[in-house]
Order: structure tokens, then sequence, then C-alpha cells
């Protein structure tokens, strides 16, 4: 009865808003053509009609403005979830983000908190060029005050959007575009999940490979294709970009000596890089090896398939990594 | 047509002994505690950026008064005056800027981040425009909860400029939100003329582009500002959307301690204290006898101690201890009640 249903990852995140709706009547959706239209993304097809046209709010193209107002009617004791088209689009949003949404419990003394849910899509893969493919998930997991996590599974888009709803303080909530259509089973009545640990999707002993978001599914395959050569990777889905789960990261990396760190974002500044030293700090005497970084190529991601797919790391530059990073041990 | 409490929303001539009373002690506290934080300034003990709010005091006042305790607040980071004008503990003010625990933001705003959730004063924002659609989503969240509150926004005709002005009342407008729109022109974005950053100097005709009722409004007068502000939540608690008030204005004093006054004449402050918003709300009840002397004497006398207290205050209050440094970043646990 409660045997596994598959679903797409965009099916989960509609379930996740629809469910979000029902629950409580002080959740609402806005954002640009969340509406009428259905999602950029097609996530909240078929809401409107279901909870009107108040509860989920189509929006002029005014990130700014309606960040903002999510941040206020937060304040005004909603449950707002706020989408966002596009990670690219939220920089017209980020003064919002990180001035207001960020400080407002520090700045007025804990009087007031923020519980605001902000979505949006992220990373390339999709062939849609430099204005909407980047992965600037490390920009907001730099900023104190608001948490960030990133769904890698159709379990976790279905589960973690109640969970931040729950949670009184920002929750910015980044999904994968490639990921959308990604089809996998879970429990037909799957909920609510936690947004603040990462999770070992695949146990192993010889390397760690740690990762999040759009990256998860090409990780396993290069697991998957290691493994039968001999190799056991161990994979750590992040999930929580901020804070990021030290114990778990750690905790494998012990276990294996080794870790390499896959990351859409581009190198310099990235979350690999914090993540990097954080194993360096907590575990550099279990190191057999130096810890290594699969980012994006350093430039805007471009258009043409081969090029884009140059730019973006992919499951064979995840096994050749790997085995560069096991043979030199 | 009346007020939510009742009163004509144009009372001039009804303008009572007690009533007059009450917005010369605003004033007169607003300005005297300014002038209370320039000193402290200059001897160290306030630091950071300070603006002070000498010359706009009709506009807070003002405004406040036709307000109800359920409507919300969002200034800007000139806004020890609004604070005040709303009934935000003056010592607390005080000591936020003095970096005192007992500050209205424990220490971790300042001068510019006066928060107090007892008056809904959502803020003190020092991002110029940040807090138009904080304003927006506040009356959103009132619209949808069902409840008749208005939310006021106080800024400076330099928001104008910024996108999220337009943004805000384009949401206002469209969605019909209870928005007060207050905007204090005092004619200078920092040092910025008006006419040097703006193409449209007249600025509540951004207002009427978006359909949003507006008036413009002598802000050195705070009989005219309560006149405004009464007609203006009036007709939003009627009718629902959002009303516009560009109240003309200015800053007697520099934009802040920072400030060496390059870009104005001398002569043209010195004009505008002739109109300021005290001396002249005097001169017309002395003139009409509403109050004397002695009164308003009293006034001073009471001000001077409510502003002794609140620096007394400041003074006496503990600096929180560097261990909780990182309190208040994120809700703890216990208190996450879902």
């Amino acid at each position: 009865m409660n045997g596994p249903v598959e679903m797409t990852y965009r099916e989960a995140v509609r379930q996740a808003l629809q469910d979000a709706l029902r629950r409580d009547d002080r959740v609402f959706l806005m954002g640009e053509d969340v509406g009428r239209y259905g999602g950029a993304y097609a996530c909240s097809k078929g809401l409107q009609e279901e909870f009107g046209e108040d509860r989920v709010r189509d929006t002029p193209l005014a990130e700014s403005g309606f960040t903002g107002a999510g941040i206020g009617a937060a304040l005004g004791g909603m449950r707002p979830i706020v989408e966002i088209m596009t990670v690219n689009f939220s920089l017209l949003a980020i003064d919002q983000i990180v001035n207001n949404a960020a400080t407002i419990r520090h700045m007025s003394g804990g009087q007031f908190s923020v519980p605001l849910v902000i979505r949006m899509a992220t990373g390339g893969g999709l062939q849609l060029a430099a204005q909407h493919s980047h992965s600037l998930e490390v920009w907001y997991a730099h900023v104190p005050g608001v948490r960030v996590v990133s769904p890698a599974t159709v379990a976790d888009a279905r589960g973690m959007l109640w969970t931040a709803l729950e949670c009184p303080d920002p929750v910015i909530m980044f999904e994968p575009a490639t990921l959308y259509n990604m089809k996998e089973a879970i429990p037909a009545d799957a909920g609510a999940v936690d947004i603040d640990r990462a999770k070992v999707r695949r146990e192993g002993t010889d390397i760690s490979l740690i990762t999040y978001g759009g990256c998860l599914p090409k990780v396993t395959m290069a697991a998957e294709h290691l493994a039968s050569r001999g190799i056991l990777c161990e994979v750590v889905d992040l999930r929580s970009l901020r804070p990021l789960d030290d114990e778990v990261i750690v905790g494998s990396v012990v276990k294996t000596h080794r870790a390499l760190i896959i990351d859409e974002g581009w190198r310099s500044g990235s979350l690999a890089a914090e993540i990097s030293s954080r194993i360096m700090e907590q575990a550099f005497y279990e190191l057999d090896a130096p810890v290594e970084r699969l980012c994006s190529a350093e430039v805007p991601i471009p258009y043409a398939r081969h090029l884009e797919e140059a730019a973006l790391p992919q499951t064979e530059d995840v096994i050749q990594s790997v085995l560069k990073i096991v043979g030199a041990s | 047509m009346t007020g939510p409490d009742g009163k004509a929303p144009n009372f001039d001539d009804t303008l009572t002994r007690e009533h007059a009373r009450v917005l010369v002690a605003k004033m007169v506290l607003i300005r005297r505690f300014e002038e209370k934080c320039a000193e402290l300034y200059s001897t160290g003990l306030i630091r950071g950026f300070l603006h002070l709010y000498v010359g706009e005091e009709a506009n807070a006042v003002g405004v406040m008064e036709a307000l109800g305790p359920a409507d919300a607040i969002v200034a800007t980071y000139r806004e020890h005056g609004h604070a005040l004008a709303r009934g935000v503990s003056a010592g607390a003010i005080m000591a936020e800027m003095f970096g005192k625990v007992e500050g209205t933001s424990r220490g971790r705003g300042g001068s510019m981040h006066i928060f107090d959730a007892a008056t809904k004063f959502y803020g003190g924002n020092a991002i110029v425009g940040g807090g138009l659609p904080l304003a927006v989503g506040l009356a959103l969240a009132d619209k949808m909860q069902g409840h008749n509150n208005i939310t006021c926004c106080f800024f400076g005709e330099g928001a104008a400029a910024e996108g999220e002005f337009h943004e805000s009342l384009n949401l206002a407008a469209l969605w019909k939100l209870p928005v007060l729109f207050v905007c204090e022109n005092n004619l200078y974005a920092m040092g910025t003329a008006l006419e040097r950053s703006e193409s449209q100097t007249e600025i509540y005709r951004h207002a009427q582009s978006y359909n949003v009722p507006s008036e413009v409004v002598d802000g050195m007068d705070v009989l005219a500002v309560e006149a405004a502000a009464r007609r203006a939540c009036d007709k939003i608690r009627k009718e629902g959307g959002p009303y516009f008030l560009e109240n003309k204005t200015y800053r007697f004093r520099a934009h802040s301690m920072f400030d060496a006054e390059l870009y104005r004449e001398k002569t043209e402050v010195e004009e505008w204290k002739t109109r300021g918003p005290i001396v002249s709300f005097l001169d017309k009840v002395k003139s009409e006898g509403l109050l004397a002397d002695h009164d308003i004497e009293n006034i001073e006398q009471e001000v001077a101690a409510e502003v002794a207290e609140a620096v007394s205050f400041a003074e006496r209050g503990e600096f929180e201890p560097i261990g909780d440094l990182a309190r208040d970043v994120y809700t703890p646990e216990a208190e996450a009640a879902p």
C-alpha cells in the first residue's frame, strides 16, 4: 500500500508544494509565472486552479520587489514560498536576501524572524548559456543568517520543502534544472525529511566522493563504473550547503583516507574550496592523498553542447580523477 | 469623512490645546534627543554612522498621529524621530546607540537599525529603497489574513531612483495593498541635489504613473502632515489600496557626522530654518492662544528630563558578553515553533 511509486523530481516538487498549501493556510507561493503558466519548469502546474490566485500568486518581473515582499509577508505572520526562475535572476534580489532576510533577526536583537523559503533552479546542462546556467549556491552559502539546501534526489525534492517551511529562519532551496525530469521510486507516503544533515548515498572504502545537487547522478554513475573496476567509492550528498555537515564529511574521509569534491560551481572561491579546507583542518593526518576538486571550467557557461559539456564536471572526469588519486597514493 | 478614531481628517480648525501640546512635546523631544546624540557623538559615546532628523520632525510626528497600534512602520537609517514618535522608549534607542544590551536591538543595530516588536517598528533600513518591498510584504500579510491594518513606509526622495521603489509601488497598486508610502523629500540624497539625480523632480508623479493616489504636503507643517496622513489612512482603510504622500521637507544638519556640507549654501539652510516645523507651529499655537510661553517651558523641562533619563539609562546599561556574539543569527531550536 505504501509501496514505492516512481515519479519525476518535478512531480515531487509539485506534490511538496501542494502538500504545503493544503497543510497550512499561511503558506502561499509567489513568483514569475507560477500561476496561470504553471511554473517556468512546470513545478506548480494546476496549483492555481486548486488554491486560487491569492495563494498561487503570479508576480511582475520584479525579483527584488517580490522577494522583499516575501520577507515582509514572513515578518507579518505568513509562510511564503518565493520562486525565482533561476539563480542568475536571483542576483536582482540578492540585496533583499543578503541585506534583509539574512540580517533582520540579528539586527533586531532577536525580535523578528523571517520564516521564508526561496526556491530557485540552478546549474547548467540544458544549453541555456551564460545567463541561465550558473551555479552560484556558494554566494548564498557564504552568508550567515540563511540556510541553504539542495535536494538531489526525488525523495528530498518531495520532503525538504515542508521541513524548510517549519524552519523559523530563511531557507534557500536550489533545484538543479537538469534533475526535473529525473525519475526515482519513492514510498507513496514519502514525507518530510531533515534539511541539515549530509547523507552517504553509497558506501565505499577507497575514496570519498563529496558532492551535491545536479552532480550527484553523475558521481553515482562514476562510482558504479569504478566499482566494476574494483574501486569502492563512498558517495556523500551534502544536501545542506549551509550549515555544512562536518561530521558526515569528515567521518567519511576518516574511513576512506581520500577525498574528491565535485562541485558545479567555479573552482575559485568555491564550496569545494571550503570543504577541502575543513577536511584539512579536521582530518589532515587521516589523508593518504591530497584532497582534489572537480569544478566547472572558469568560463561563463557556453551554449554549444560540446563546449557546455566540456565546461561542466562529467562522469568521465570523475572516473579519471579518482583513478589518478587512487593510483597516485 | 472621519478617520479610524473618529477625528475629522482635516481638523486644523478644531485643534485643541491638548492636541497642540502633544504635537509640540513630540517634536521637541525629537529635536532635543537628536541634539543630544550629536553632542554624544562628539564625545565618542556614539559611533558609526549617525543621521539626525533635525528639521524633519513634523513628518514623523504628523504621520504617526494617524496610525493605530496594530499598524506597522518601516523606516530608514534616519529613524530616531520615527521611533520616538511611534513611542519606542528613548532610553532603549539611546542604549542601542551606546551599543548596550539594553538597546532596542541589543546593540546589534546601532543608530541605523532601531527595531521594536512591541510597537510594530520594523526597522531602521540602511539600504536606500530596501524597506519598500518589506512594507509591501507586511501589507500583503495583513491583507491575506483579513486584518484592516496599514503598513506605513518612510523613505527619502533619493529612493525614487532605486528600482525597488518602482517595483514596490507597482506591486502595492497591482495587489491593492494597504501601504502608506511617505516620501520625505528633503531635496538632497546625501549630497546630491534632486535636480542633479532625477529626471522627474516631482516625486509624487511616479505614484500617479502607478495609479497610486498621492498628495504633495508641506512637510514643515505638522498639522498639514497629520491631516494628509489621516486622509490617506482613511482612504486606505476604506478602499484597501496604497496611498502616497510626498512631504516637502529639509534637514537642518549635515547628512551624517562625516558630512562637510559642501553641496549646499548656508543661506539656503538658514532660509529653511525660518520655516522650521517647531518654530512655525509654536508661532501658530501661541498666536491662537492654545499654548502660552510657560506651557512651552514646561514641555522643554519634561523633554530635558526624558532625554537626561535616556542618557542615564544608556550609561547604566551593560555590554553584551562576547560569548553571546553569535546569538540571533539563527533562531534557537527551542524557540522554533512550527
